[in-house]
């Protein structure tokens, strides 16, 4: 009879148990332009990334890649973890991660094209691998893909469920000129990401970061 | 309302022959109607005052039971008082029974020792000086035959006489001081006689004081077992003060408590993990929680086993050789969880520190991350908080029990406050029912006053043709 009471109240338990309510971790992929000019603003970036790491707990998952010629490889991953669930330990992998983001800032060269869909792909692969259960994709870049001849990305890339944030979308010499070209680029991947299911914000305001995650 | 408008031509003659045929028959079953006013009036207000005197015989049940917990209550008091004053006179009497006949050959000895001391300071009368006899032969002597050496016997009885002062006064001298000796002999042992029956003096007047109190105590047990009124209003006002000053005391353990949560729960998530939940809640803050639930409940069984909370009469019928033993294991685990306690407070500022570090790293502010030079009286202070509450804690059980007790009387008091408003909504509606069916005839009565007016005429006119075929008839 006890043995029976304490069988029920362990499944009383168990079933109150986070497992019914899904994961509630977050995941974060953000992906870093390298191309051209846009390598200069890289210290931004890691400043994004810090901040993104000082709101992330335990875990959660992060990786931040680069965006090159092909980005669809998980070689342009430079830094990725998942997060403890002791205190202490995911305070060190914070600092490990932020100290390898300062390496590749300080050695990155920038890119010959810019493979934005395939990053993106591959961010999806990624968080989706995870399971975790808010997942956020950042794209630190102009958005100003520029594919190498013979790589193919016309391809709806699976978002539903993510939220993408495009920040500091930089005005190229170009967009000055015709700043159509500015805002039908913006449009043009609010409407990539939303068709597929996605949700799409843009972040040029990189003081005002405390809505991102 | 077309069709009641439309029985006539004319809609107004329609409405006047409604409002006639309405009256007429509201007029018709004015006496019926009446009356089912008047016995639904009644009956509700019979049904309310039922219900009015179920609630006042409740209340009256309620508080005899209020009394009679609240008298037990008193009187469990009141016996234990008296029992732990007879305990302390028990001691008492014990501690100063027990040396009594130690007591008692001190006494003695001592009293012995004065009375040979002072015996032996008695003063000894002085030896007949020794010129008595020369006094005695110069007297025998004849007149004649001794003149000649008369002188010389003179100065002889001068010289003795001389001689036998000074050897008296030396004995004399002697004696004193070897009295005096005695004397000061004699002045340890009176301070001891003093001191001995200045603590048996103590000893007599704490017994009387607690004999007092005992007699106050009886006088006052005496009043609950009689059920008297002023017993039960003292004890009533003596709970309800209970009540509020316990509650105020469990207010601060529960701040204290929280503090203790707080001190904890952070350090707990390196334990067991900061992301596992159980329901809705952390699984680290429910083990912090549990940790402190378990160190109030040790406390419980500490206080418990030394008798001075009887919440759980069980453990207070433990043999004592058990309670010990229990008392020293609960003590034992207090002190484990205490130890665990302050390790986890140390646990927490390294913690602190650590992710204060991160923080400013990630802020890329590298000289806040420098530890500051007084950071371990923190440390020392978390620590010593983290083991001193579990402690603190444990006396909660006083108030709790405190508070249980109160608890009864004061929900009883408000059961019996909240029955007699009840009561006296009731006996209210009970009266209100009753003019409401006054009420309801008048207004029935009210559409109806033309063919009212026309019978009281009616009936006036009946009335004085009566009377003068009456006065005709006696004519």
């Amino acid at each position: 009879m006890k043995h029976g009471i304490l069988l029920t109240l362990c499944l009383i338990l168990a079933s109150c148990g986070n497992d019914a309510a899904g994961p509630r971790n977050t995941g974060v992929y953000m992906l870093l332009d390298t191309s051209g000019t846009y390598n200069q603003e890289l210290i931004k970036a890691e400043q994004i990334i810090r901040f993104t790491l000082s709101r992330l707990d335990a875990s959660d998952s992060f990786a931040v890649a680069r965006i090159d010629t092909g980005s669809f490889s998980e070689k342009d991953i430079i830094a990725k973890t998942s997060f403890d669930d002791r205190p202490s330990a995911i305070n060190r992998q914070k600092r490990e991660f932020a100290q390898q983001v300062s390496a590749f800032v300080e050695t990155a060269t920038p890119a010959q094209y810019t493979d934005i869909t395939g990053g993106l792909l591959q961010a999806v692969e990624f968080l989706n691998e995870k399971g975790t259960g808010t997942k956020t994709i950042l794209i630190f870049s102009d958005l100003k893909e520029d594919l190498e001849e013979g790589y193919l990305r016309d391809i709806d890339v699976p978002l539903e469920g993510f939220d993408v944030i495009a920040l500091n979308v930089t005005k190229l010499r170009s967009d000055n000129i015709d700043p159509r070209e500015y805002l039908s680029r913006l449009e043009e991947w609010q409407g990539r990401v939303e068709k597929t299911g996605g949700q799409w914000r843009v972040i040029n305001d990189l003081d005002g970061l405390e809505g991102l995650l | 309302m077309n069709f009641m408008l439309g029985i006539t031509p004319w809609p107004v003659a329609s409405a006047l022959l409604w409002i006639t045929l309405i009256t007429a028959a509201l007029y018709l079953i004015r006496n019926t109607a009446h009356r089912s006013i008047q016995a639904a009036a009644r009956g509700l207000h019979r049904s309310f005052r039922i219900a009015s005197k179920a609630v006042s015989r409740s209340e009256t049940n309620l508080a005899a039971r209020n009394r009679d917990v609240l008298l037990a209550a008193g009187r469990e008091a009141k016996e234990r008082i008296i029992e732990r004053e007879f305990d302390r006179i028990n001691e008492t009497v014990r501690k100063d029974l027990a040396n009594y006949s130690a007591l008692h050959r001190s006494l003695s000895e001592s009293i012995g020792r004065i009375e040979k001391d002072h015996q032996e300071a008695v003063d000894v009368p002085p030896d007949p000086p020794g010129w008595v006899k020369a006094v005695e032969a110069v007297a025998d002597m004849d007149a004649k035959d001794g003149r000649a050496h008369i002188g010389s016997i003179l100065s002889d009885i001068h010289k003795s006489l001389i001689k036998a002062h000074k050897e008296a006064m030396t004995a004399y001298h002697a004696a004193s001081a070897k009295r005096h000796k005695l004397l000061r002999h004699m002045r340890p042992d009176w301070r001891r006689i003093q001191q001995t029956l200045g603590a048996v003096g103590k000893s007599v007047d704490s017994l009387l004081s607690r004999s007092v109190t005992i007699d106050r105590h009886m006088q006052e047990y005496e009043e609950i077992v009689r059920g008297q009124d002023r017993a039960m209003s003292v004890l009533s006002s003596s709970s309800l003060v209970n009540f509020f000053v316990s509650a105020f005391v469990l207010c601060i353990a529960i701040g204290g408590a929280t503090i203790n949560f707080s001190l904890i729960a952070r350090p707990m998530a390196e334990m067991v993990g900061g992301t596992s939940l159980i329901g809705n809640f952390r699984t680290a803050d429910i083990a912090a929680l549990v940790i402190i639930l378990v160190e109030i409940s040790m406390g419980l069984f500490l206080m418990e086993s030394l008798r001075i909370t009887r919440l759980f009469p069980v453990i207070g019928a433990l043999p004592d050789k058990t309670r010990v033993r229990m008392i020293y294991i609960t003590f034992t685990i207090l002190f484990l969880l205490a130890s665990v306690e302050a390790g986890l407070a140390y646990m927490r500022e390294v913690l602190l520190h650590d992710e204060l570090a991160t923080s400013a790293l990630l802020r890329g502010d590298v000289g806040a991350t420098a530890t500051g030079e007084y950071m371990w009286i923190t440390t020392a202070a978390q620590m010593g908080m983290g083991f001193i509450l579990p402690f603190a804690l444990v006396f909660v059980a006083i108030p709790l029990e405190t508070f249980v007790h109160s608890l009864r009387t004061v929900v009883g008091l408000i059961a019996i406050s909240v029955l007699r408003v009840i009561s006296l909504l009731l006996r209210l509606l009970a009266n209100l029912s009753l003019y409401l069916g006054t009420l309801l005839k008048q207004l029935y009565d009210l559409p109806l006053f033309v063919p009212l007016w026309i019978e009281e005429k009616m009936s006036v006119g009946a009335a004085t043709g009566r009377d003068q075929q009456a006065k005709g008839a006696r004519l």
